[in-house]
């Protein structure tokens, strides 16, 4: 009799926690690692309700399969814009609706204009945050081995002469040949979002001759490297090298971590928030992506990340070391030499990966 | 069914064209304004493959990591098999428990804590420069040695566990009898302990062998960037070219690769029922 009751129980309490399940509010978000302080999340449920599912990616390409294998089930996901814009072409996304976004006059025109160079994305999406993918070093190590090194120019990864200095204590670039190749026409002096493939066999004669300088090809790892002084140099993106910077801080192994946005100019990404068109919450996806707009919360993020964001309304709102740091934020002349990645089509998305297989691999 | 559906699948994709959309790929079957469904497949895909050497390369370097590290494998895991086997009764459970025990953690953790021993600055340079063996850290992290370190430590067990099944139940007396007639412990091992234990060798090797060609985070998390192992071609030609035809191509001629070995061990092991 007792283990009737017991059962009874059981089944009476599973039928109400599936009801519970269905009466529940989500919202499913896909976000790269380490961009966001959970408050944001936390207090998001604490105002409407609505539980964050909140899981984490880190590639582009990795998110892009996801999405164009279709019903990934997210609602709100973060590419960054080049990626964003054959995502649009393909069909993947739907458009806002404006009308539920009213913070949407927090934006900043000005990253705006420069997202809409990718093609119609201010339509399907509003930046989440932005930065650069500049160089990245241990200031001690590298003063140990070559005096006034340049660290302001990409000469410090590109010129075999300087990287050769740097071998010994570990050098790594991003494993993107997207950001990567672009850096070398960069210093070339070639146009950095060159198609051509003409073009992209000079910068794979620049990548072939640091080749045996370089340790390692990996987008994550230099992270957790540069802040151990593992390695010393690293071409990173921006956020995850001060990233490295305050690990090794609050470690206080006398490491110093420094970025620096190359004077040959440097690539800006833009990593936007967008619904896809099967989101089984779209609702909420817009409930979510208007809080995010809110000054306060996306302060609270950037704060916590050291990213800069596209968020205009949020800026008094920031750490002031933060907003007048120029490697977070940089001059107007500064923006000014910045470039935004090429939206490759699939003919030169193979030059691009095949001429990374042959400089990464020697085949 | 297990084995064909995925593998009808991946034939399917394999035979289209990439295209950009959800799904990037053409459909294999078109429904016209006929009744019936027009076939358009393409072998682009595989003539792609063998218009560009680096995916034979691949695939020999796969082949050739595979071999290395299953024969290491085979060495380490039956010195081990061997003398669990040999052990008291008693010790045996125990042992035998070190063996697995490993498993209990995630596979991931554990290759994340080769990267710990392994790096420049990580526990086993610091402990052979303490002691005074060497005096600049050894570069191991990010080399073939240290995928070859990864491999074998993983696949061990898969190693040790068939061969112990072996070794354990092998017929004492017939060692006795070697011994009695004055064959040496050596040869005795060779020309007796071998011979019974091929069905374990050949278990554990197959095991082995199978996985580690296809094998792509170990590859990816301990190996330098010039390690070119097929996985992680499939890896890029899926992520970075969204092509999806060709990644599938590849995974079919890799698996045709490995379907031979596949067979020549079934029949040895029909053989050795019958």
């Amino acid at each position: 009799m007792k283990n009737k009751l017991n059962s009874l129980f059981i089944a009476g309490a599973l039928v109400f926690s599936a009801q519970t399940a269905i009466a529940e509010e989500v919202v499913n978000v896909l976000n790269w690692s380490d961009y966001i302080d959970e408050q944001v999340n936390e207090d998001f449920t604490a105002a409407t309700g609505i539980k964050v599912v909140y899981d984490v990616f880190d590639s582009n390409e990795v998110l892009e399969a996801k999405l164009l294998a279709g019903g990934s089930g997210y609602d709100v996901v973060v590419p960054s814009s080049s990626f964003l814009a054959r995502q649009i072409q393909a069909g993947v996304f739907q458009k806002l609706d404006k009308s539920k976004l009213s913070n949407i006059g927090n934006m900043w025109s000005d990253i705006e204009d420069q997202v809409a160079q990718f093609g119609p994305l201010n339509d399907y999406s509003v930046n989440y945050m932005w930065g650069t993918t500049g160089i990245g070093y241990n200031e001690g190590m590298i003063n140990e081995r070559m005096e006034n090194a340049p660290t302001s120019s990409l000469a410090m990864v590109f010129d075999p002469d300087v990287v050769s200095k740097f071998a010994d204590c570990g050098v790594h670039l991003l494993n993107a040949p997207t950001e990567i190749i672009p850096a070398a026409l960069a210093y070339l002096g070639e146009d950095p979002r060159s198609t051509d493939s003409d073009v992209i066999a000079k910068a794979e004669a620049v990548l072939t001759a640091v080749r045996p300088h370089i340790q390692k090809f990996h987008s994550s790892q230099y992270i957790d490297a540069l802040a151990n002084g593992d390695i010393c140099l690293v071409v990173g993106w921006s956020g995850d090298i001060f990233m490295a910077q305050y690990a090794a801080w609050d470690a206080e192994n006398g490491v110093e971590i420094v970025y620096s946005i190359p004077e040959e100019g440097a690539l800006m990404w833009f990593d936007q928030l967008a619904v896809p068109k099967d989101a089984p919450n779209a609702e909420n996806a817009h409930k979510y992506i208007n809080w995010i707009m809110d000054p306060e919360q996306i302060a609270t993020a950037t704060n916590y990340v050291w990213y800069a964001n596209g968020n205009l309304a949020s800026q008094p709102l920031l750490d002031e070391e933060l907003l007048n740091d120029p490697a977070v934020y940089p001059t107007p002349e500064v923006m000014a030499g910045l470039y935004i990645s090429p939206t490759y089509d699939a003919r030169s998305q193979r030059v691009i990966t095949r001429t990374w297989t042959k400089v990464t691999t020697g085949q | 069914m297990f084995f064909m559906l995925p593998f009808i699948f991946v034939l399917k994709i394999s035979l289209a064209e990439p295209i950009m959309a959800i799904p990037p790929y053409t459909a294999l079957l078109e429904w016209g304004d006929s009744l019936l469904p027009s076939i358009r497949a393409s072998l682009e895909s595989y003539l792609f493959l063998f218009s560009d050497s680096l995916y034979i390369k691949a695939y020999l370097s796969s082949l050739k990591i595979a071999i290395i590290s299953t024969i290491l494998t085979l060495i380490i895991g039956y010195s081990i098999a061997y003398s669990v086997a040999k052990a008291p009764t008693r010790w045996r459970g125990v042992l035998l428990m070190l063996v697995i025990l490993p498993f209990w953690t995630s596979f991931l953790i554990r290759v994340y804590a080769w990267i710990g021993i392994l790096k420049t600055e990580g526990l086993l340079n610091l402990a052979l420069m303490s002691i005074g063996i060497i005096d600049k850290p050894l570069i191991i992290m990010n080399t073939d040695l240290a995928v070859y370190i990864g491999i074998v430590y993983s696949y061990l067990p898969f190693m040790i566990l068939p061969l112990y099944a072996n070794l354990e139940k092998m017929d004492m007396s017939l060692l006795e009898a070697a011994a009695d007639l004055g064959c040496r412990p050596f040869k005795t091992f060779w020309t007796v302990t071998i011979p019974l234990s091929i069905p374990g060798i050949l278990a554990g090797c197959f095991l082995v062998f199978i996985p580690v060609m296809g094998e792509f985070v170990i590859p990816d998390l301990l190996g330098g960037t010039k390690t070119l192992m097929i996985g992680k071609v499939l890896w890029t030609e899926f992520f970075y070219n969204r092509d999806w035809p060709v990644a599938s191509a590849v995974a079919i001629i890799l698996l045709a690769l490995l379907v031979v070995p596949i067979m020549l061990y079934q029949k040895s092991q029909e053989k050795a029922i019958s």
